[in-house]
């Protein structure tokens, strides 16, 4: 064994043009990016204001970056994947198998937990404790330790793309192919640190929000008072404390198989490969409603502040949050009706998940009924919302469809079932993202970003699914099976082509939503956000200037019913006055540590080491991490104080615009 | 009905979440709960979280039991007399585990400082115990990477060893910050998280004594 254990040379694919292409642009622009910050002179600031930052909003922020970048290279996988296929008819194509791969496996894992999650996450931060009116999460630092072990993750998934190679296995790796024995490279190996780190952040995440959501409410902030989102989020953090345990020691047992030879999914020794598939989806199938319930309270809020109304039956709305909460953990075997565990078990399955579907179903009726006789405006976000609504009733019936286990033998496997999960996961997640970035950006920046730009991006993105994707449940029935590397049936050819063509559409949907972030940051001061509610909105995070002071609220808001903030604007709609000024006291705030940032270096240098086999840096990996940890343990000053006459200028310069604002407004 | 809640009542035409409200610092009636709670609930729904990574440990154990693949079954291995042993010593350092929050309630530093060692030493005992059981089984050629049931025990048990390792890394660190930084809130908070650690650690442990031991020298 060497000194850098496996790691040589040879791990840099010298002979393939493709990634080494993409890496050197990705190196390229890392460092353009690091020379820029170095030379302007704003590396101090970028420390200082941003990467030890333990402020939710900041730290929601980066989620957000982080999960939109990754976005775009999942997208790039895809784009590589429909050309790839629309060349690869009675022909080889551009990609060998052996690429083609490990690109499908990179496109799922990255777009599920590198991409989704980190926004899911990141609005979660951005916005759960504005709405809930406190100052920040419940333990700010741990939360900056979440957000950088996800980074860590997302990096050295991208590393795989230099050094070495990714999974060839599917974004969930099912043994035996997984096992050394079929996959003895280190793809495997990149996989499962890059997951283990990010899920530990995850796992974290999931206990800061349950503990902020549950224990540090504003006065007054009782449980049914509580904002859609925050519900949601309470019940995603609930299935993250759940599930991802489950990921944690599922894949720390394919570790254990990989690295010391034990047997847990090996075909020899007794091994159980259906354990390793009946534990991944026990994390997998709570894992999509982590992500889309978030989604569903954005939905929520999206749809009744651009509606100009209470969310229609908000405590049946809370009743099928958790109702989906809690049977999202009783439908993981429809994952795979064709292993053979027999009628019965199938059955008791396919109507759990079949029930699982009233659920959502409620909320789709309370939605609409938002909508019935509001006052509607058809912003970005409300077109996102309402893209959702008619995308993820189509991608939920062809999941009932695939919940009747007779049907799924058929379906099974088929390009029928990849279109399900996309009409799913992006008409619910992604669309729910983009809804809320629109939604939620003023409030973060200062300003809203540009409605023609905006909107322009909606329907490229919403035409360019449809085109992209229908054409794939025409495959389905065709006997098309998912992850082809090439074909030879004449039938397939033009609907392979028609999605190509889709995702050239698609393409000009994330054009137009670059080009909108751009036009919206060099016209800025036009759409400026003066008082901090653009939207007339009706939850706490309206209630503060946008963006927020660092401490979010002057005074915690005492809340005297649902719609918080609501309540308190019409009565100063009446009055014509805001309410009295509260007396201002002096806010203790925490400060900001490097620990996040230093713990995730460690973590990278354990992960790295980890895939490479060089065992002497991983244990100079976690003695750094435990250092780290007593030297945050050992710091006496955790918090600093904002005095009261700073606290009060702030807040009475929002008063003044708020004040003005509403002297101006005609009486509602 | 006092005056205040009929303010409210006309504020919320919904009539939603303030019947019978807890006034309760937490529960949302009166502001956020105190640091101590906030630190103690996120303690708990961490171990909640790492009860659930042994229940897949449990599981997995439970499925491979009986694969064997012609090596050793579990009665032929388990030494029920060394079992007992470890318990007791776990057992034990919870004992003097629970007295350390008394002298830290107390504010002796001797006594939390003599209570933490004993404690410690226990948890060295039951590790090298351990440590001697895979060690015998490891020489027989009976490691975990003879067959799948192996696999599961030594993974199952060798995870709660791990973490009494990792509580004892967190013991010497606890005991030179009560000795550094004194009774501070700060750090009893962290003390308090650590009983929790430390008792958990049992808890995990009764459960491995009854269904690993107990059930596989019966079977």
């Amino acid at each position: 064994m060497s000194f850098f254990g496996k790691l040589s040379w040879n791990a840099i694919p010298f002979d393939q043009p493709i990634p080494l292409t993409a890496a050197a642009t990705v190196i390229a622009l890392f460092t353009a990016v690091l020379v820029w910050i170095a030379v302007k002179g704003y590396a101090p600031y970028f420390w200082k204001e941003w990467i030890t930052s333990v402020d939710h909003k900041r730290i929601g922020v980066m989620y957000c970056v982080l999960g939109l970048l990754m976005l775009l290279r999942g997208f790039i996988d895809a784009i590589m994947m429909r050309t790839q296929q629309a060349l690869a008819f009675h022909a080889q194509g551009y990609l060998p198998p052996e690429h083609y791969d490990q690109i499908f496996s990179a496109h799922g894992t990255i777009m599920i937990l590198f991409g989704a999650m980190p926004l899911v996450v990141g609005l979660m931060n951005f916005v759960v404790p504005l709405q809930l009116g406190v100052r920040d999460v419940a333990f700010p630092t741990l939360n900056s330790v979440s957000l950088w072990l996800t980074a860590t993750g997302a990096l050295l998934v991208n590393l795989s793309l230099v050094l070495g190679e990714f999974a060839r296995t599917g974004w969930l790796p099912y043994p035996p192919l997984s096992e050394l024995r079929y996959s003895p490279g280190v793809g495997v190996d990149y996989y499962l640190w890059a997951v283990q780190i990010a899920g530990v952040g995850t796992l974290l995440t999931g206990i800061n929000f349950i503990t902020t959501i549950l224990k540090t409410r504003a006065p007054g902030m009782t449980y049914l008072r509580m904002p859609m989102f925050c519900w949601t989020s309470l019940a995603t953090c609930l299935l993250i404390i759940a599930a991802f345990p489950v990921l944690t020691a599922t894949l720390a047992m394919l570790t254990l198989d990989r690295y010391l030879g034990f047997h847990f999914f090996t075909n020899t020794a007794g091994g159980n490969a259906m354990m390793f598939t009946n534990l991944i989806w026990a994390w997998g199938h709570p894992e999509v409603y982590i992500l889309v319930l978030p989604a569903f309270g954005i939905y929520s809020e999206v749809i009744s502040t651009f509606s100009s109304k209470p969310l229609f039956g908000y405590r049946s709305m809370v009743i099928a949050t958790m109702f989906i909460c809690i049977v999202s953990f009783c439908v993981w075997l429809h994952h795979f009706f064709t292993m053979g565990a027999g009628g019965d078990v199938n059955a008791v399955f396919g109507i759990a998940s079949s029930i699982i579907a009233v659920g959502t179903g409620v909320k789709m009726y309370n939605w609409l009924f938002t909508m019935y006789g509001g006052r509607l405006r058809f912003t970005t976000p409300m077109l996102w919302s309402m893209g959702f609504m008619i995308t993820f009733i189509t991608g939920g019936m062809t999941g009932v469809m695939l919940a009747v286990p007779p049907a799924d033998f058929l379906l099974h496997n088929s390009m029928f079932l990849v279109a399900h999960f996309h009409h799913v996961i992006v008409g619910g997640v992604v669309f729910g993202v983009l809804a809320a970035i629109a939604y939620w950006f003023p409030k973060a920046f200062g300003f809203r970003l540009h409605e023609g730009w905006g909107k322009a991006a909606f329907w490229f993105a919403f035409v360019g699914f449809y085109v992209t994707f229908v054409p794939f449940y025409v495959l389905g029935f065709l006997g098309m099976t998912r992850r082809m590397q090439h074909y030879n049936v004449a039938e397939w050819y033009p609907w392979i082509m028609a999605s190509a063509f889709g995702i050239l559409i698609l393409i000009g949907g994330i054009v137009c939503q670059v080009i909108q972030l751009v036009v919206s940051i060099r016209r800025r001061e036009e759409l400026r956000d003066v008082t901090g509610d653009p939207w007339d909105g009706r939850s706490l995070e309206w209630a503060t200037a946008s963006p927020p002071p660092v401490f979010n609220f002057a005074v915690l808001p005492h809340v005297g019913g649902v719609e918080a903030y609501w309540n308190v604007k019409q009565r100063a709609r009446e009055d014509l006055r805001l309410g009295q000024e509260p007396h201002y006291e002096p806010v203790e705030m925490p400060r900001n540590s490097p620990t996040g940032f230093i713990c995730a270096f460690f973590a990278t240098v354990i992960g790295f080491s980890l895939i490479w086999h060089i065992w002497w840096l991983a244990i100079l990996g976690f003695v750094g991490a435990y250092a780290t940890f007593v030297g945050f343990a050992w710091r006496d000053v955790p918090e600093y104080v904002i005095p009261a006459e700073d606290v009060a200028r702030i807040d009475r310069a929002n008063r003044a615009v708020r004040q003005e604002a509403l002297a101006g407004a005609p009486p509602s | 009905m006092s005056a205040a809640d009929t303010t409210i009542a006309v504020r919320d035409p919904y009539h939603v979440g303030h019947a019978g409200e807890s006034r309760a610092r937490g529960h949302g009636g009166g502001g956020p709960a105190s640091r101590r709670v906030v630190v103690g609930y996120g303690f708990w729904l961490f171990l909640l979280s790492d009860i659930v990574i042994f229940s897949c440990l449990f599981a997995a154990y439970a499925v491979l039991a009986g694969a064997t693949a012609d090596g050793p079954s579990s009665k032929q291995i388990y030494d029920l007399n060394r079992v007992a042993w470890e318990t007791g010593c776990l057992l034990a350092s919870s004992f003097f585990c629970g007295m350390a929050s008394i002298a830290v309630a107390r504010r002796s530093q001797i006594l939390t400082q003599v209570t933490l060692l004993i404690t410690g030493l226990l948890g060295v005992a039951f590790i090298l115990l351990e440590i001697s059981e895979f060690a015998a089984l490891h020489a027989k050629g009976d490691g975990p990477t003879r067959s799948a049931f192996l696999t599961g025990f030594f993974t199952l048990v060798g995870c709660h060893g791990l973490h009494v390792t990792v509580g004892l890394l967190w013991l010497g660190t606890m005991m030179a910050q009560l000795f550094a930084k004194g009774f501070r809130a700060d750090i009893r908070r962290r003390f308090l998280c650590f009983t929790m650690f430390w008792h958990f650690l049992d808890i995990i442990w009764v459960a491995i004594f009854s269904l690993v031991y107990l059930v596989g020298t019966k079977l």
